[in-house]
């Protein structure tokens, strides 16, 4: 099937539900945290705002300690990627290193900011009607007010969109479907705040120049459909709908998502924008209606504290930089057998070395687990070739051959079985009756990747200025070389003509002297 | 019996000139080894190996004069790669030209700087911008980590720092084998 007829298919995505390969049936988790409303918790007392909270480098901070902010007044600024925002108004303490909810662990630079708790905003910007406005003035304000893929992935949203404008996107995709087991945020967002999901999913339908939206949500949020489809925003849109997809891990997944709404593969190193899709988050889509419409910029999310090892399990809508602690107190404190902090799902999370990790862009889930949900560190066995991994692998690869590959680090089979298409779900993990940590490995492997990558650009540039330096110094030396002959040759020239001045000046004085007494012989040279 | 030597000979001919002629009008310029094996090293530039930058190391490899062992940069995965190409057995690094070390830059101490140029002459790969009598900066992501600078500065203002490897540099690590590694090794 050629590309242009893939993407005709497309068109008719969400008709009827596909599967895609592999996957697993997991226990939700989800209930324990729904059964309250959404808060904002307290303001705490100190926040730490990370300069590094998207996909690509660190913002380069705008502000000095001492110095006081307005709420929503941007303090970091990277020029490809999104803006950071000031969470509340305050206080700038200091500039400096701490944790910053990274999957490293490490420290980065972050911005501590004392609120002063009057809450007072900077002047916003809105559009007084988002449908007047360019498609190009409604990306920049997107990235001016730091809106990323709240998903998890944090790429700038700005260029996501631009992207998919420029490939002729028909279709906007709003991912509703939270398949992690524990994580309910997106889930609590769309029964609270429908309108503002199908506001934004007009506004970003309109900035890619799509024709159709479909809001994929799980076939068991009942609730969210009913408030979803309900909603007065709905009754007066067009062209949006809403499809339930079945709940299997990793059905949340990009790629699986469009593998089950059209039954198509988003092709090996592609994007979904290939088959003139594109995938947003349906928080992202909330928090672009209240940029467009509102002027307000990204510095709060709706975060789920959940698991065993908290008191009462529920979602927040929390202010970037708000420690990790701080909600957990909101929640009642942990219990007695807390014993594993995650950030994100059971899955997919990574875990955190201390709670006073802030909460960022990137943050769904704090996932408190107790002794009981953690397994014992099973003793690593080698691999029986069962091929558990290869059945459940949503992206259809060999996990146990790339194992083995990395491990040995043959690189170029690890490329051709296609590391680069894992997206480090787990299933393999989950199944693997040797536990080996396989994603541990794949994670590794495509770092490995990623640096080798780099190196071979970084070789390439040296090799060229090496090669013009080389060059330049031969050019010099030559030249060198060239204005020594000259000189020599001027030298030499200027000696000639000494000499012939010297031998005509000798001539002239032999004739004088020789001139009494032969006139005839001096006719011949009289000058 | 006449007729077929003739023919043979006459086809035998024709082929002859006809490489003859490809040989002349396809020659490739220089030797595609070289390249091949030039492309294998890491271009730091350094002169580890003996020979000055990695081309006339390259050269050298593929005359026979010098070994695929020395190479500290490129270090154990640099001599596999260039036994793989050149079909020899790998062999450990020899030490007499060094020891592989994790990747480095280095940065001038501006405030000792004199501006005295030196290391601008010494920098293969001018990635230091100065000029005399005025301060002297390492473009980082230019700086192969070769050290070339730091013997002729005057003042000892070049220290070498690790390349950056915190977010979003930052890379995963190997993962640990938790038991039985041995056996699995």
């Amino acid at each position: 099937m050629t590309l242009s007829q893939q993407v005709e298919l497309a068109k008719q995505a969400g008709e009827r539900t596909h599967h895609f390969h592999g996957g697993l049936r997991l226990r939700h988790h989800k209930k324990i945290s729904c059964q309250d409303p959404v808060e904002q918790p307290p303001l705490p007392k100190l926040l730490v705002v990370p300069l590094l909270q998207h996909a690509g480098d660190i913002a380069e901070p705008l502000v000095s300690v001492g110095e006081a902010l307005l709420k929503g007044q941007q303090i970091g600024q990277c020029q490809p990627c999104a803006a950071v925002h000031s969470p509340v108004s305050g206080v700038v303490v200091a500039i400096q290193e701490q944790p910053m909810s990274h999957p490293s662990g490490q420290p980065g630079p972050c911005v501590l900011i004392e609120p002063d708790g009057r809450e007072q905003w900077a002047d916003l910007d809105p559009f007084e009607d988002w449908l007047d406005a360019s498609p190009d003035s409604l990306m920049a304000h997107m990235q001016h007010c730091g809106l990323a893929g709240l998903g998890g992935a944090v790429f700038p949203t700005h260029a996501k969109v631009r992207d998919g404008r420029n490939r002729r996107t028909h279709t906007l995709i709003l991912n509703g479907v939270e398949c992690e087991p524990y994580i309910s945020c997106d889930e609590m967002l769309m029964r609270e705040q429908p309108d503002k999901i199908i506001l934004g999913a007009r506004i970003l339908r309109r900035a890619l120049g799509a024709e159709r939206v479909i809001i994929a949500i799980e076939d068991q949020m009942g609730a969210v459909h009913k408030a979803l489809t309900g909603c007065a925003e709905f009754a007066n849109s067009e062209n949006i709908s809403v499809i339930k997809v079945p709940t299997i891990y990793p059905e949340g997944g990009e790629r699986q998502l469009v593998q089950s709404l059209t039954g198509l593969e988003v092709p090996l190193g592609g994007r979904p924008s290939d088959l003139g899709m594109v995938c947003q988050n349906v928080a992202t889509a909330a928090a672009v209606a209240e940029a467009v419409t509102e002027g307000k910029p990204l510095i709060d999310r709706y975060v789920t504290v959940t698991g065993n090892g908290v008191s009462h399990p529920r979602n927040f809508r929390a202010l970037f930089g708000t420690p990790v602690s701080h909600l957990v107190d909101q929640c009642g404190g942990y219990t007695d057998d807390v014993a594993r902090l995650v950030i994100g799902g059971p899955m997919m999370g990574y875990p955190l070395s201390s709670d006073n990790a802030p909460v960022v862009k990137a943050s769904n889930c704090i996932l408190a687990l107790s002794h009981a949900d953690i397994a014992d560190p099973q003793p690593e066995m080698p691999c029986i070739r069962c091929g558990e991994c290869a059945r459940v692998c949503p992206a259809m690869l060999l996990p146990q051959q790339l194992h083995l590959f990395i491990r040995n680090e043959l690189w170029d089979p690890v490329q051709t079985y296609g590391l680069s298409a894992c997206i480090e779900c787990g299933c393999c993990d989950y199944v693997c009756p040797s536990h080996i940590p396989l994603v541990e490995w794949f994670r590794f492997g495509k770092g490995e990747l990623r640096k080798r990558a780099f190196e071979s650009v970084a070789a390439e540039l040296a090799r060229k200025r090496f090669e013009h330096r080389e060059s330049r110094l031969l050019r010099l030396k030559q030249e060198r070389a060239e204005k020594m002959a000259r000189r020599k040759q001027l030298l030499k020239d200027k000696a000639m003509q000494k000499d012939r001045i010297r031998a005509s000046i000798e001539r002239a004085e032999k004739k004088g002297r020789t001139k009494s007494p032969t006139q005839t012989t001096g006719s011949s040279d009289d000058t | 019996m006449l007729i077929s030597v003739l023919v043979i000979s006459v086809l035998g001919l024709a082929f002859g000139l006809g490489l003859g002629w490809a040989a002349l009008r396809f020659r490739v310029e220089s030797d595609p080894v070289v390249e091949r094996i030039d492309a294998l090293l890491p271009q730091t530039q350094c002169g580890q190996c003996g020979f000055p930058g990695c081309r006339p190391y390259a050269e050298a490899i593929s005359r026979e004069e010098a070994d695929i062992n020395q190479c500290p940069p490129g270090g154990d995965a640099g001599i596999r790669a260039l036994a793989d190409l050149l079909g020899r057995e790998p062999k450990p690094l020899n030490p007499e030209n060094g020891q592989e070390t994790a990747k480095t830059v280095v940065l001038i101490d501006e405030s000792r700087c004199i501006g005295c140029t030196l290391c601008i002459q010494a920098c293969p790969v001018d990635a230091i911008v100065g000029a005399a009598k005025l301060m002297h900066t390492v473009i980082a992501s230019e700086c192969t980590g070769c050290d070339l600078c730091l013997p002729p500065c005057p003042v000892d203002c070049i220290d070498i720092v690790a390349a950056e490897t915190r977010p979003p540099r930052w890379q995963r690590p190997r993962p640990k084998i938790v038991l039985d590694g041995a056996r699995l090794q």
